[in-house]
């Protein structure tokens, strides 16, 4: 291969004169982690309701539920990206879409809000695979209590359906941050767009992707250790 | 808010959008497919055999693939691929490769670590006494596999290989970043060269919401006959 290696690269200046191409790669995945725990927040919260929402016994709320999930799995992620992007503006009222296009950092919201519900869909699924793998009396021994449904959920299915789909969990959140780079598509400079930026610039390909492999594996194995943490810090005793 | 939109630009420009773009999507990903389910099933059998060294390569090989976005993976292939066929083919600077095989290649090998996964799961459902069986009656490793195991593995796992395809035909979009000329590199194109970004994205999204919705419907008969069956 005549390819011309030069790990010293990282340390040169980017072009960009904002640091060397070590700070900028730096900086990609600062982003790709901030773009992903915001995302996870908003994933996390709309799919327990929605994951709820297909439990529950009213016909109208599974419905609105199954709807959801359809809807945010069959559309392509890029494609999602570009609608709540290039769409979204225009189809509000003007002055809205106006607000929306001039606001500073706008690919880093829409990205946000749009791995946010797409990663909803995939975390409902889980939080609905959880709650009905629960025996069936848990719930009607919640009722049998006197608690409202409500209160079963909070104090009974919920607490046992995390615990069981902690694992397929911890995937759905890696998967949310390896999409953070379908963002560089809209312009967020997380730590794909970074890397291919610096085979841009600097021409030297191969160190760039290496780098970027490097990283994200190192946060895979980071996420994977810490959910095993939190998975054996939340055990019931004695299961 | 529809009353200045412009569907003629989608009537003109459908044969492009389809003929050129969605054939582009639907060949890449039935050809991925093939070549993924593939090369999944000799990297599962890898993961299951009990030659020594193997099963790690290909947990390796499956744990690294899973690990990177496939953004990343593409822009990797898409750059590699001309070294590596340089130094295959032994030329002296490295070969021109189309947009269309290096997507292939991409995916392919990206899809083949998810597909080896489901794969594995396959042929772990087989009860281990048909193994024994086989062996007992005198096949060989490939013979047992052949005949015996991964007839009835496929079988089990086609609802699921199924979806994985889905999941492939939704990610093709993403050859996007090399500006290939798929359905939605298409559609992306008309938009920009028209100026009518709201009415092709949108239209994007129903075609690819209509076609994985259907084939998820589908796909979910089927595994409902599947299941009568066994």
């Amino acid at each position: 291969m005549n390819y011309n290696w030069n790990w010293g690269i990282f340390f040169e200046q980017s072009p960009e004169g904002t640091g060397s191409y070590a700070d900028m790669l730096l900086s990609g995945l600062v982003w790709t982690i901030v773009t992903a725990l915001c995302a996870w927040v908003i994933a996390f919260a709309v799919g327990s309701v929605i994951g709820v929402l297909r439990t529950l016994p009213s016909r109208a709320a599974q419905a609105i539920g199954n709807a959801y999930v359809e809807l945010f799995r069959n559309i392509p992620l890029l494609v999602q990206m570009f609608l709540w992007y290039f769409v979204l503006p225009e189809m509000l009222p003007e002055s809205w879409g106006t607000w929306l296009k001039q606001l500073p950092n706008a690919p880093f919201y829409t990205a946000v809000v749009c791995l946010g519900f797409f990663t909803a869909s995939r975390v409902a699924e889980q939080v609905r695979a959880g709650i009905q793998a629960l025996p069936r009396g848990q719930r009607m021994a919640g009722t049998a209590l006197g608690l409202t449904t409500a209160q079963t959920y909070r104090y009974v299915l919920l607490p046992n359906a995390y615990r069981i789909i902690l694992p397929p969990l911890t995937s759905e959140f890696l998967n949310n941050l390896k999409n953070t780079s379908v963002a560089l598509t809209i312009g967020l400079l997380e730590l794909t767009a970074r890397a291919r930026a610096m085979q841009e610039f600097s021409f030297q390909v191969f160190e760039a992707f290496t780098a970027a492999t490097i990283i994200y594996i190192v946060i895979n194995l980071l996420v994977v250790a810490v959910a095993g943490l939190i998975e054996r810090r939340v055990a019931v005793p004695g299961r | 808010m529809f009353s200045n939109f412009d569907f003629s630009v989608i009537l003109n420009s459908w044969r492009y959008l389809f003929f050129d773009g969605m054939a582009f999507t639907l060949t890449l990903t039935a050809l991925a497919a093939v070549g993924g389910v593939v090369l999944g099933t000799l990297i599962a059998m890898m993961r299951l055999s009990s030659v020594p060294v193997l099963p790690q390569i290909a947990k390796v090989y499956v744990n690294f693939m899973r690990s990177l976005p496939l953004v990343l993976v593409i822009f990797w292939f898409y750059f590699l691929v001309p070294y590596i066929g340089q130094w295959i083919i032994g030329a002296e600077r490295p070969i021109q490769v189309g947009a269309f095989s290096s997507s292939l290649i991409t995916f392919t090998l990206f899809e083949a670590a998810y597909f080896s996964e489901i794969m594995r799961a396959g042929i772990q459902s087989i009860p281990k006494g048909q193994g024994a069986a086989a062996s007992a009656l005198g096949l060989t490793y490939w013979q047992s596999m052949g005949s015996v195991i991964l007839p009835q593995a496929f079988r089990n796992m086609l609802p699921v290989l199924l979806t994985q395809t889905i999941v492939l035909f939704q990610d093709t979009s993403l050859v996007y970043v090399l500006s290939i000329t798929d359905f939605l590199g298409a559609a992306s194109k008309i938009a920009q060269r028209d100026g009518r970004l709201v009415e092709m994205y949108l239209f994007a999204a129903v075609v690819y919401f209509a076609v994985c919705f259907i084939a998820s419907l589908l796909v979910r008969r089927l595994q409902r006959r599947v299941a009568i069956i066994r």
